[in-house]
């Protein structure tokens, strides 16, 4: 066991350190979940991009630095730290992406993964819809073989989609086989968003910004090469992602430390002025959670970098970083006292995105059946 | 950075394990309940052979050489078992301050009211202040104080009168020796928590009702995944906190706190549901549940309960100026 950092590591701290501190916009920028705000971030992706610290742990073809997993988690720490903007190509680069790198043909990958980086395309998730939230093995929406054009004809209706309205792709299940059971015949295809017969509609999130989509598909035609992996084979293809979304990627450590930091900060300020004189001890249980994340990500790195592959585990990650991330700022509203109710209090929007933690990449009610059943074997129902 | 234990520190842990299930099984425990001693019959010297009790000791002095960060997860397999042995007191505490080749020593230090085990031990290691003393067993005056858990078997403690401790250890030895403790029960009470843990998770397999067995039902599976959940996340603080001692970390003792506050919270939140999934078989005295959930809730209080160890960390990252 050494927990500390070696002196590449430590250099590539200070590397990303110096470049966030000298980048960083001063003002924070509108919300990546506006359409004015989205402009803004991608601007920023830009910036990111072209010093290549978008997609760190790609390779240089791509955009990357090759980085490894500790040098991830490094980058990820100096990011939150520095208070960088939000990443409105998440749901491309973190999720998306490793799914490409693992069942894209080469031409897919040299034809989506630069400008994914970039943010030249920005992608978001079709997988929920009206009928198929939590049971996402109950979609509906079709895709049908169109062999006189050689591609397929998709039709339904997704929901829920985050940044749909401000991106140009989406990548998402479709029902390719009918007379397949639930799981079986789905396909997991990259469909652009102008594609004609396809519709988009913004709507209002939880805070009334226009972060959500639904995304009406009428017979819109997509060419084989926008199938991802194998025909039918597209639950086992999105699984792959929802491995990264509930674990290692899409949510890491340094976003807790760092609210555990502001939250300590907000301490120093107003604890003494508490009413409840209980909040010292959940201001410092919520920066033990923090801290317990933290250490429990670098046991997970340390036993992926030896070859160990990342399984339903990543069920009990979800489940508590999205929890912590609620008590974080449940806390934080809890001190501020009547400031809770202002929106500008600076930890108001940050409090209703936290509680979308619990619901996306699978509710933790779905997590907990996942750990009870795969990780401590407890029988089906 | 490399956050694992070593194949030899994980072969000391199965070694371990092979030893306590051969010589600690549920009957041992049920036999301590009773007994005149409270401990088992054959464990401690079966440890003791194999070099566990003395571990901590430098080998020039015939000890192993070892550190806590190799005895950790030794402390976690004795709470597996709910071993009655004071493996904690002994060899985490008092072996490295005291030496190597006693026949059993027990220890009262840090926020500890009750010393277990005294009236076997030889001599007790005693907290004087920022001194460490230890009083030799014919200069301790005993009082019993019943525990909950009958294999526990505490004493309030009464050296003023006697002459015979002597003081041991250097001046930063006490606040160790406080440390390596908090860290020795936390790394128990995982143990104690893995074994609710696992027990539970069978029983719910195996029994049946509605026609279905119990584990098949979302409100037993989410009590038990918040269970693996609560150990996910309290295992690696402890393992830090271990890391910390051995590197000599300014912050060690704050670490310690953060995994004593981790761990007792999650071995009781473990004994909760254990109880609540095992229903009226788990209530039952004949049933041997209870030995694993009274030790939970005698450890999670004995030298600082999770609050304590809050804060202690309150003290270290809220209050700095």
């Amino acid at each position: 066991m050494d927990l500390t950092w070696g002196p590449a590591e430590e250099a590539f701290r200070a590397e990303a350190r110096d470049w966030l501190a000298a980048n960083v916009p001063a003002e924070p920028l509108p919300s990546g979940d506006t359409r004015e705000g989205f402009a803004r971030h991608l601007e920023w992706e830009r910036r990111l991009f072209d010093a290549r610290w978008a997609v760190v742990s790609w390779p240089q073809r791509y955009g990357g630095r090759d980085a490894s997993l500790w040098e991830w988690c490094i980058f990820e720490e100096e990011y939150y730290r520095a208070g960088a903007p939000q990443r409105v190509t998440q749901n491309g680069i973190f999720l998306l992406g490793p799914t490409l790198f693992a069942f894209g043909t080469p031409a897919q990958q040299d034809r989506f993964l630069p400008k994914m980086a970039s943010g030249e395309e920005t992608w978001c998730q079709g997988w929920s819809e009206p009928d198929a939230g939590s049971d996402l093995a109950g979609i509906r929406s079709t895709a049908v073989r169109d062999d006189a054009a050689s591609g397929w004809r998709l039709s339904g209706q997704k929901t829920w989609t985050t940044r749909g309205a401000f991106c140009t792709h989406l990548f998402g299940l479709f029902r390719s086989d009918p007379s397949a059971e639930r799981h079986r015949g789905l396909t997991y295809f990259l469909v652009p968003l102008d594609t004609p017969g396809v519709t988009v509609r913004g709507f209002g999130r939880l805070d009334g910004d226009e972060g959500f989509a639904e995304v009406f598909l009428d017979e819109a035609f997509v060419s084989d090469d926008m199938i991802l992996g194998e025909l039918h084979e597209g639950w086992r293809v999105a699984m792959a992602t929802t491995g990264s979304e509930r674990g290692l990627t899409l949510r890491s450590p340094g976003r807790f430390t760092a609210t555990a930091d502001r939250l300590v900060e907000l301490w120093r300020n107003l604890g003494e002025d508490a009413s409840d004189p209980g909040l010292r001890h959940q201001v410092v249980q919520a920066v033990i959670d923090a801290e317990a994340y933290r250490l429990q990500t670098l046991a997970t790195v340390t036993a992926l970098t030896d070859g160990a592959s990342p399984g339903a585990e990543s069920s009990l990650t979800k489940v508590f970083w999205s929890e912590l991330d609620v008590r974080l700022h449940e806390i934080a509203l809890a001190l501020l006292g009547t400031a809770a109710e202002l929106e500008d209090n600076g930890w108001a929007k940050g409090h209703q995105f936290a509680l979308s933690g619990p619901i996306y990449a699978g509710t933790n009610e779905i997590q907990r059946n996942v750990i009870a059943e795969r990780v401590l074997g407890l029988p089906r129902r | 950075m490399r956050f694992a234990f070593t194949d030899d520190q994980l072969a000391l842990r199965d070694a371990v394990r092979d030893l306590l299930a051969k010589e600690c099984p549920p009957s041992e425990v049920a036999e301590a309940w009773t007994n005149a001693t409270g401990r088992t019959t054959r464990a401690w010297e079966a440890l003791r052979a194999m070099g566990v009790l003395d571990a901590l000791v430098p080998e020039a002095d015939g000890g192993l050489g070892l550190t806590v960060l190799d005895l950790v997860l030794v402390c976690e397999e004795a709470g597996r078992v709910a071993l009655p042995e004071p493996l904690v007191e002994h060899a985490v505490v008092a072996a490295p301050v005291v030496g190597a080749g006693r026949e059993s020593l027990t220890a009262l230090v840090g926020a500890m009211s009750f010393v277990a085990y005294a009236d076997t031990a030889d001599a007790v290691l005693v907290q004087d202040d920022d001194r460490l003393l230890l009083v030799p067993a014919p200069a301790l005056v005993l009082e019993p104080e019943p525990s909950v858990d009958h294999a526990r078997r505490v004493f309030t403690l009464d050296w003023s009168a006697s002459d015979a401790a002597v003081e041991v250890g250097a001046s930063v030895a006490c606040a160790e020796a406080i440390d390596r403790a908090t860290l020795g029960r936390a790394a128990y009470l995982l143990g104690l928590a893995q074994h609710l843990l696992d027990a539970t998770v069978e029983y719910a397999s195996t029994r049946h009702q509605f026609g279905a067995p119990i584990g098949s039902f979302q409100a037993i599976k989410h009590k038990l995944a918040d269970v693996r959940i609560a150990l996910e996340f309290a295992r690696p603080l402890v393992y830090r906190a271990a890391s910390s001692i051995v590197v000599g970390d300014p912050a060690a003792s704050v670490h310690v706190s953060m995994g004593a506050a981790q761990s007792i919270d999650a071995a009781l939140c473990a004994a909760r549901h254990a109880l609540q999934c095992h229903g009226a078989i788990g209530y039952s005295y004949e049933h041997d549940l209870h030995h694993w959930m009274k030790r939970v809730w005698t450890l999670a209080r004995a030298g600082g309960d999770a609050s304590w160890h809050r804060e202690r960390v309150a003290r270290a990252i809220l209050d700095r100026t």
